[in-house]
This record gives C-alpha cells, structure tokens and sequence, in this order.
C-alpha cells in the first residue's frame, strides 16, 4: 500500500488526469458553445475522431504539433461544417444527425486508417514540453501539474476567456439569446442561423482540437475508435456546467483523476480490472446528476431549429 | 341525378388517384434515402480505390444469395429485431433510449452466467424461460434511472441513458471478469452452455428459435403501440407530453413504463443472442448493436412490419460485410459509414417531403 503513497505514483496520478482532462475540458468548452446557442451537438463524438485522424496523420507527415493541432482543428470544423449545413440551415433533427455523424466518422476513420497504415500504427515522437519556470520545480505535483505540452496551458486559458466572453462581449450575449429566445435574438436584427453557425464551428474546432490532442499528445498514435465516449463525456459536463467554463474545467479534471487512475495503479502495481476504474467517471457523471438533478439547466430552445415565423 | 353520378365518380377516382400518390410517394421516401447512400457509400469506395460494384455484389451474394449466408443473416435479424421493439416502443413515446448497448450487454452476461448454472439442475425449456424473464427484468432495472430522472426531474434521457449504457457496457465486463468467470479458461469469460442446450434449432437449418420469438415480439409490440389504449397513451405522451399531462395520463409513470418495457425487450435481444448462438460471454465482447438499429427503426417510421424489411436489409449488410471485409479488403466499419448516409439522406428527404407539403398546403 506504500507505494500508492510514493512519488512516482502521485506524479503519474496528476500527469495522467491533466493529460486525459484536456481533450474532455475542450470537448466540453465546445459543446458548452454549441448548447448555450440552442444547439445540441450529439455529434462531439465524430467531430473529436475526425480531429484526432487528421491531427494525427497531419503532425506524422509534417513532423511538427503545430501542424497536427491546426488540421485537428479544421478537420473537426469540417464535421461541423456539415451538421451546420444539416441541423441549422436545413433545421434537421438535431439528435439524428448527431447520431448519424458519430458513427460514420468511427467508421470513416477506422477505414482510413486502414488504408493508409493498414495493420501498422506508427507512433509520434513524445511531444514538446514547456515547464513553467520554479513551479514545475515543486517536489511531488510540480511535474505532474506544470510541466505539459503547450496546449494544455492555452486550453486552461481558454476557460477564463470563454467565462469572460459569455459575459462582457455582443457574441456571448448574442450566443445566449440564441438559446434562450431565438425569435428576440431575430427581433434584435441579429442573424439567428449566423450566430448558431459560428456557435457550431468554434465547437467543432475545438472538439478537433481536443481529439488531435488525445492521440497526439496523450497516446502517441492514432488507433481507430480511440476517442471512446470523451464526446459524450463532453455533452454531460456542457450540461452539468449550465453555461460556466469554470465548471467544465472542474468536471475535465475529476474525470481525468479517474480516467488516469488506471495507469496510474499499474504504475503501483495494483491490479484489478481496467474495467472498474472505467467506471468511476460515468459513476460520478450518474451521482451527480442524481444528487443535483433539480439544478441541470438547458437552454429552452435547445435542439429546436429555428425557423423565422414559426410559433 | 346522371350528373351528381358523374361527381360522385369523379371524387372516389380523384380519391384513388389521391392514395396512389401517397403509397409511391412514402416507397419513395425510403428507396430515394437507401440509394442515395448506397451511391454516395459506392464513390466513397472508388476513392479509396476499391471497385463499389465488386463490393455491393459479394455483400449481396454473401449475404442473401447462398444458404450459408442466408441464415446467417437470419440468425442475425433476431437481436436486432428485439432491440428495433424496444426502440419502437420508447421512439413513439417521444423517449429517446439510446441506452441499448449496456442493457443488451447486461442482459447477455446474466443469461450466459445463469444458463449453465441452471441447466445442471432444471430442464432445458425451464432454464431458458427464466434466463430470459431474469435478463429482461435486469435491463429494465438498468433503465430506471435516466427513467426516474426523466420522469422526476424532466433530465435528458439521451445523456442519462448513454452514460449507463458506457457504465453498463464495463459493469457487464467487470461481472464476467469478477464473479462469473470460469476458472477453466485463461482469457476471462463465462461459463459456457453447451450447443444441444441451447434455443432449439429451426428443423435442418442453424436458425435458432430467438428468430421466431422476434417476430412475434415486434408485432405484438407493433399491435400494443398502434391498437390498445395503452399503446395509444404511450403515443399521446410522445406527441405532446403538455396535452397528455391535461388529459390526465399519469405521464412520470408512463414515462417509467416506457423504458422498463424497451429496456426489457432489449434485454430479451442480449439472452436470445447467448441463449441461442454464443452460449457464453467473452470479457470485452459488444456487438454495439444500439446505434445501428436506431437508422432502421426511423426508415420504418416505427411501423413494426417496416422494421421487419429494412432489419433483413441490415442484416445482409452486416453478414455481408463481414466476409467483405476479408474477401475484398474492406473494412466491416464501412458498414457505419452507409448506416450514417442512410441516416442523412433520411433526414434529407424526410425535409424536403416536408417542405413539398407545405408548399401543396400553401
């Protein structure tokens, strides 16, 4: 039981929850974009694999994160491009395309990878590192915490410029007004599909972003269907949040202590079924809306297209 | 008197004319959609530089064309068709169950954990009655609590029901890793029901009796939703939950009704796939069949018959998909892709009927 207690299995904890916390802090940053406008986006799921493919398949060739983050990105903005074009300029059902777009881009990227690599799955350099200067020194936490790729950093950043942006600026404003009463938003002389459109995208992009973390920084490699529910995951802290990135980022870490737990108790050497420890988030996840289920708020007019006249 | 005659005639021919209209204009709504993504599946093929025509052809041939094949995708249709009834009941009660994975998995794991330890002691018929009354009632209880979150609190079910079935999908592994493990065996897995023991087969073929069992399901539950009055409260709470709150239906209630009863029937889909073709669990096994069947279930427009056709279709697709994948080197993942299209495209045409309808209203 010592060893639970030693360094390397704190250091390995931390790390560990911090790098899977990120792709699900910037899943739920998107969708808490995407659901604040009126859109629920089912499709987080294919929007984060499609990222993580191009991500990945774009830094192997170049050589470079940079690169990978960048095509994650507008791969992930492409898949939103489309339930753009569906869900807000057709006024699809949302939940059916949303199902739809998950699983075409598990199968889309699973046949790609197939095609490209075949059976191989070649793996990445270890990404780049950046300490935080005298904090990544802290005995025990500082490696764990402040020792990261960049992105994670920019992604913590991003919290509190999203928190202030839904407050202070027109579109944030304008984001809300979409969800809440998109016929005022109308009245208003603001373009309804235009701000849900850029409401959808930014999700996309970020969701991109958060996949090509997940296989390039986090795994290394690109396997097929390796985003495993982190999508999902991302709608229920968008949910639990109601509106507030600060929470998101909360709900990211809790779910990275107990997703990094298992790598983290091998390290110690303990051994029970993975399949337990999978458990714990979506355990959590169930608790808390159980214990709180009075407070989850959406958005009125989530999941309803809008159509200018209509009752 | 000639002349009203003439009227008379003139309406019931407009009326004919008026319903022929309607049955080509709804094959239309389901052909155009299966085509469209058929095409649209065929040029993603050509792109990766496989020939679509080749594809299509040995899917078809493997699927349906030889006896082989045949019942094999007859075997297939069996669970599929358990979980299109419990999505049939929960989609027309306006509940979005996407819960369908773990409680198929449930299901499957105690039936496999049960069968072998009954059959020792009970007769075979009697073994696989309760396994399949104790794998329902499991699933069901799976359900209760995006069903009482719902019911309760008005909590999205979507969310509810696809984080118990991720919860459901490890919690099924963990039971077979944990208790029901059979020491004989160094991967993780159940016991096993031998072959003699299980659902007995349809005379010479390997068909087993879960097929027989489905359709008789889905048509009941096809009856129970479109011809009794339960069913019919069940689809008033789906079209307007406000309206049937006035009517005075006990909507928490149905609203818990309705996922313990598709729930339940999923459950039956995961005994019948043990009971009659696997006869065992192995740790990490999960078809995943939920999400597929969802596509199916809104082709058929939750009509029970409908579901019937399109699960065949599927079923050829998947079992032809399977060999495709190693006779032509495509990967059986492209069959999400064509369910994706499909899902599109239905969407597409089920917008523009709309948009055709309101033009001829307007």
């Amino acid at each position: 039981m010592n060893a639970l207690l030693a360094q390397p299995f704190l250091t390995a904890l931390v790390f560990g929850a911090i790098t899977a916390g990120i792709p699900l802090l910037l899943a739920g940053l998107g969708e808490q974009i995407s659901e604040k406008a009126g859109v629920l986006n089912i499709g987080i799921e294919g929007m984060m694999l499609f990222g993580a493919y191009a991500g990945f398949v774009a830094a192997y060739y170049s050589g470079s994160f940079l690169v990978g983050f960048v095509v994650g990105g507008l791969g992930g903005a492409l898949v939103a491009a489309l339930v753009m074009l569906l869900c807000i300029r057709f006024g699809l059902n949302q939940i059916v395309i949303g199902i739809a777009v998950t699983l075409g881009f598990e199968g889309l990227t699973a046949i790609l990878h197939h095609f490209q690599f075949s059976r191989t799955y070649p793996r990445l350099a270890a990404a780049p590192v950046v300490d935080i200067p005298g904090l990544a020194a802290i005995p025990v936490i500082g490696p764990g915490l402040f020792s990261h790729n960049a992105m994670v950093y920019l992604a913590v950043a991003l919290v509190a410029v999203l928190a202030w942006a839904f407050r202070h600026t027109y579109f944030g404003l304008n984001l809300e007004a979409a969800g809440n009463k998109p016929a005022a938003l109308d009245a208003a002389g603001i373009d309804v599909m235009k701000t849900r459109t850029i409401a959808v995208l930014c999700t996309g992009l970020l969701a991109g972003v958060g996949g090509a973390y997940m296989a390039n920084v986090g795994a290394g490699i690109f396997v097929p269907f390796m985003t495993g529910g982190a999508g999902f995951i991302g709608i229920v802290l968008a949910m639990l949040a109601r509106g507030r990135p600060l929470w998101v980022l909360l709900g990211a870490l809790l779910f990275g202590v107990s997703l990094s737990m298992t790598t983290a108790l091998q390290v110690a050497g303990v051994n029970i079924p993975t399949d337990v420890v999978q458990m714990l988030p979506f355990t959590m996840v169930m608790l808390v809306l159980v214990i709180f289920a009075r407070h989850s708020v959406l958005p009125p007019a989530l999941g309803l297209p809008y159509v200018r006249g209509d009752r | 008197m000639s002349a009203s005659a003439d009227i008379d005639l003139t309406a019931a021919e407009q009326e004919r004319q008026e319903r022929r209209r309607e049955i080509l204009a709804a094959v239309l709504r389901v052909l155009i959609p299966v085509m469209a993504a058929l095409v649209m599946g065929g040029i993603i093929l050509l792109i990766l530089g496989k020939n679509p025509l080749d594809y299509y052809g040995f899917v078809l041939r493997r699927g349906l064309l030889t006896w082989g094949g045949l019942q094999e995708t007859l075997t297939r249709m069996a669970p599929l068709l358990l979980i299109g009834a419990g999505l049939i009941v929960a989609f027309r009660a306006g509940i979005w169950n996407l819960g369908t994975d773990g409680q198929f998995l449930i299901a499957a794991v105690l039936s496999a954990a049960l069968a072998p330890a009954l059959i020792t002691v009970l007769p075979d018929a009697l073994t696989i009655i309760i396994c399949m009354v104790v794998s329902m009632l499991a699933a069901a209880i799976w359900s209760l609590i995006p069903a009482i979150l719902k019911a309760r609190y008005g909590i999205n079910e979507i969310i509810t029901s696809l984080m118990m079935s991720f919860l459901g999908v490890s919690f099924a592994n963990v039971l077979v890793k944990l208790f029901f493990r059979d020491p004989a065996t160094t991967v993780p897995q159940t016991m096993s029901l031998a072959v003699e023991d299980r659902l007995p087969r349809l005379f010479d073929t390997t068909i087993h009796l879960g097929l027989i069992i489905a359709l008789v399901v889905i048509v009941l539950v096809h009856v129970m939703m479109t011809r009794t009055a339960f069913g019919l409260k069940l689809q008033v709470v789906g079209a307007n939950p406000a309206a049937a709150v006035h009517a005075g239906l006990r909507v928490g209630w149905l609203t818990i009704a309705t996922f313990a009863i598709s729930a339940g029937l999923i459950g039956l889909g995961g005994a019948v796939e043990i009971l009659g073709v696997w006869g065992v669990v192995r740790a990490d096994w999960n078809p995943a069949f939920g999400l597929l069947v969802v596509p199916l279930v809104f082709l058929a427009r939750f009509n029970g018959y409908a579901t019937i056709g399109f699960t065949l279709f599927f079923s050829a697709l998947m079992i032809g998909g399977d060999s495709a994948a190693r006779r032509v080197g495509v990967p059986n993942d492209f069959v999400l892709v064509l369910v994706a299209l499909l899902l599109i495209f239905l969407a597409v045409v089920e917008y523009l009927d709309h948009l055709r309808r309101k033009k001829a209203g307007a």
